[in-house]
């Protein structure tokens, strides 16, 4: 009988955690164990406060490899913030970010060394050519590239010979926002963190960039992408993330 | 890290600016000018006595100095923050200390080294010679770099915030009465005849010290700036 | 246990509001015993005759100032390390008041100086270094105010402090060092005649004076800052402090 009562008490508590543990534990312990190697960058109870406003609180998100996550939303949503706080930026006021279960602003310049990061400003020099502005920014990323390879790259995303001579200055926004996405030729980093890289790009560029983060995606690569624009890739690549302002 | 990728970072950054300031040249002509210009001001306030203008020779031409090193300081992060280029720096993965370090020493090369070059000619004007104008040099030559160094943490400082030029002055020149002091103490007490070796080892100190801890308050001002 | 309670600024509002009142009174006390003692009780100094009595006011107000400084940048260093509101708070309460205290031992220094020296302003090594102690002050607190967003504003304001607190004792040596190459003033203030115990009990009890007053204002200004960043609209998810702030006021 009593026999009976312990076995029953046993079977009992086991049905009851088995649910608790495939629910709740299995997750959390393949996240921080990192069990889970698909999944490369996590954002865990994410929360910002620009200024005066709050503009998302307890946002958890995740990214695997070989998917693009498109962070969509109004202007002023914090979809920008988001971005900022992925790459390291700036740091969340609650929350953080892990790149294989570990948070980056521990692994500092470990985690900076498998992202590349292009915000909404270019990052180019007004007195530099379209050559000479690759090669410095790689250089300063830490891949250095040959001037050929710059070149290579340049042309991959439409910009003729003639122009990579002028100096910045004289380029169209459009042409400077495509030296700038040059970069992705050349970056061999995993993580791609981009704000609004179609901004004044015609329609043959945004389908050059958007093949070029396809082959990206296609080797395991990691993209988080700000945009307004619906990107052209195969759903099962896409991931979409909606900020309410 | 490698060693050699470190170095290859902060060579590529001195190498950039300075082929930069080759290309807005007009920008570091003007800091020489600017320097010329406001050191021959003084004969012209004071009046042209050789004794006098000897006596305040060392503070004229350590003030100038400091001044055009000043003046300067808005060109060592202000186009790299508006051209988006600072946000790159700050995400590489060195340590962004060692970057701070490389902007510096090509900021010392554009705007300090003119000035270290052109002293002994401005110290003739003032009537300085022998022993006095090589302790001139030699001060300049430890001391500006001290200038740039200290300078950068209230560049940083001040990255993006109104009224940023007469603030920078406001948080910088304090900083820089100790090196004010040696640079010109050296001059004055080589001129005196007392040699000017306890102000120059100071002024080395200074400089040793501000390598080691400017570069990382510097780094920590532009991630302040750049959140 | 008590200080990671009271170290949240809504906590800390109404403990700050129950201390101010006897720090207040402990500070006006002893500001009356010792400015009595050392205008009335304290003997005549035989060299510089009653015109020493000021430094009754000016030594202690001069030890404020630095150690206020001193003070104001551990703040900074911890609101830097642990991220803590609070910590940013307290430096920025700390600066006024040691700007005051700058303040006040130049304007002293200079009463001290115009009987003694025979000029209103003398380049002496330590009243150069307060100047340049005043300046930094003002740094501190320009800096602040010119950044709109607060984070900003609290952290560069750190930096700055830290960096001016690495710069303050190689000041006040370069200043001395700088005094004795141009050989200044020979007559120093506060050293050289030998004090007598009821001018070292003065100056003493000034300075706890001046500390108790110190503490009353700086809680009293933590307070005005709380209320000012707290009601902000950001955080609408603790209103309930807000009105007791309000009423507190």
């Amino acid at each position: 009988m009593q026999d009976g009562g312990i076995n029953c008490l046993i079977s009992r508590s086991i049905s009851r955690l088995t649910p608790l543990v495939f629910q709740r534990l299995v997750p959390l312990l393949s996240a921080v164990l990192g069990v889970d190697k698909r999944i490369m960058l996590q954002a865990v109870a994410l929360s910002c406060r620009r200024g005066e406003r709050r503009l998302f609180s307890d946002l958890n998100v995740q990214v695997e490899r070989g998917k693009l996550l498109a962070v969509v939303g109004e202007n002023g949503s914090g979809k920008t913030s988001l971005l900022r706080i992925f790459s390291s930026l700036l740091p969340p006021e609650d929350g953080s970010v892990r790149w294989e279960g570990e948070d980056i602003h521990q692994l500092k310049e470990l985690y900076s060394g498998q992202l590349m990061y292009l915000g909404h400003l270019n990052g180019i020099k007004d007195d530099l050519t379209a050559v000479e502005n690759l090669l410095s920014s790689m250089a300063l990323a830490g891949e250095p590239c040959s001037e050929s390879g710059a070149k290579e790259a340049l042309e991959a995303i439409g910009l003729k010979r003639v122009v990579h001579r002028l100096p910045s200055k004289v380029l169209s926004q459009g042409q400077k926002r495509r030296v700038a996405l040059a970069r992705l030729w050349l970056s061999t980093r995993p993580l791609w963190l981009l704000d609004e890289p179609f901004t004044s790009l015609d329609t043959a560029s945004t389908a050059v960039v958007t093949q070029r983060l396809h082959a990206h995606l296609q080797r395991e690569g990691l993209v988080v992408v700000v945009t307004h624009q619906e990107i052209a890739l195969p759903a099962e690549r896409l991931q979409r993330l909606r900020l309410a302002g | 890290m490698s060693h050699s990728s470190m170095w290859d970072s902060i060579s590529g950054i001195i190498r950039r600016d300075l082929l930069l300031a080759m290309r807005r040249w007009s920008d570091a002509a003007m800091s020489v000018f600017f320097l010329v210009i406001v050191v021959s001001l003084f004969p012209l306030g004071v009046g042209p006595e050789p004794a006098v203008l000897r006596t305040i020779a060392p503070g004229v031409l350590w003030v100038a100095a400091l001044l055009t090193c000043l003046l300067s300081l808005s060109r060592v992060f202000t186009p790299d923050y508006l051209d988006g280029v600072l946000e790159q720096m700050v995400l590489v993965p060195q340590p962004l200390s060692l970057l701070v370090l490389g902007k510096v020493l090509a900021h010392w090369m554009i705007s300090g080294l003119p000035v270290v070059l052109l002293s002994p000619l401005l110290g003739l004007q003032f009537g300085l010679e022998g022993e006095a104008l090589g302790v001139l040099v030699l001060s300049l030559l430890l001391g500006t770099p001290t200038l740039s160094m200290i300078g950068a943490i209230g560049a940083a400082l001040v990255l993006g915030v109104r009224g940023s030029g007469l603030l920078v002055a406001l948080l910088v020149l304090p900083l820089y009465v100790p090196v004010l002091i040696f640079g010109a103490g050296a001059v004055t007490s080589s001129m005196a005849g007392i040699g000017g070796e306890a102000n120059l080892s100071l002024l080395g100190a200074c400089l040793v010290l501000s390598l080691f801890l400017a570069p990382w308050a510097t780094a920590a001002a532009l991630r302040i700036a750049l959140e | 246990m008590i200080w990671s309670k009271y170290s949240a600024p809504q906590a800390f509002y109404p403990l700050a509001g129950r201390l101010i009142p006897w720090f207040a009174a402990v500070a006006v006390l002893l500001m009356v015993v010792g400015l009595y003692m050392g205008f009335f009780v304290a003997p005549t100094d035989f060299q510089q005759g009653e015109s020493y009595r000021i430094i009754f006011v000016h030594v202690p107000a001069a030890w404020m100032s630095m150690f206020l400084y001193v003070v104001m940048a551990i703040w900074a260093g911890v609101g830097m390390g642990l991220n803590a509101r609070l910590s940013f708070m307290m430096a920025q309460a700390i600066a006024p008041t040691g700007a005051m205290f700058t303040f006040l031992a130049l304007l002293t220094g200079a009463m001290w100086g115009k009987p003694t020296w025979g000029a209103w302003w003398v380049w002496d090594a330590r009243l150069t270094s307060e100047l340049i102690l005043l300046f930094q002050y003002a740094g501190v607190m320009l800096l602040r105010t010119s950044i709109d967003d607060l984070r900003r504003a609290d952290r560069s304001s750190a930096v700055f402090a830290l960096v001016g607190v690495v710069n303050v004792p190689i000041i006040y040596y370069s200043v001395q060092w700088w005094n004795t190459l141009h050989q200044g003033a020979s007559v120093s203030m506060a050293t050289g005649s030998k004090m007598a115990a009821t001018m070292l009990m003065a100056m003493l009890i000034m300075t706890i004076a001046f500390w108790m007053y110190s503490i009353a204002v700086i809680l009293a200004r933590v307070r005005c800052v709380i209320v000012e960043r707290e009601s902000l609209p950001a955080w609408d998810e603790k209103p309930a402090v807000i009105h007791e702030a309000v009423e507190a006021r």
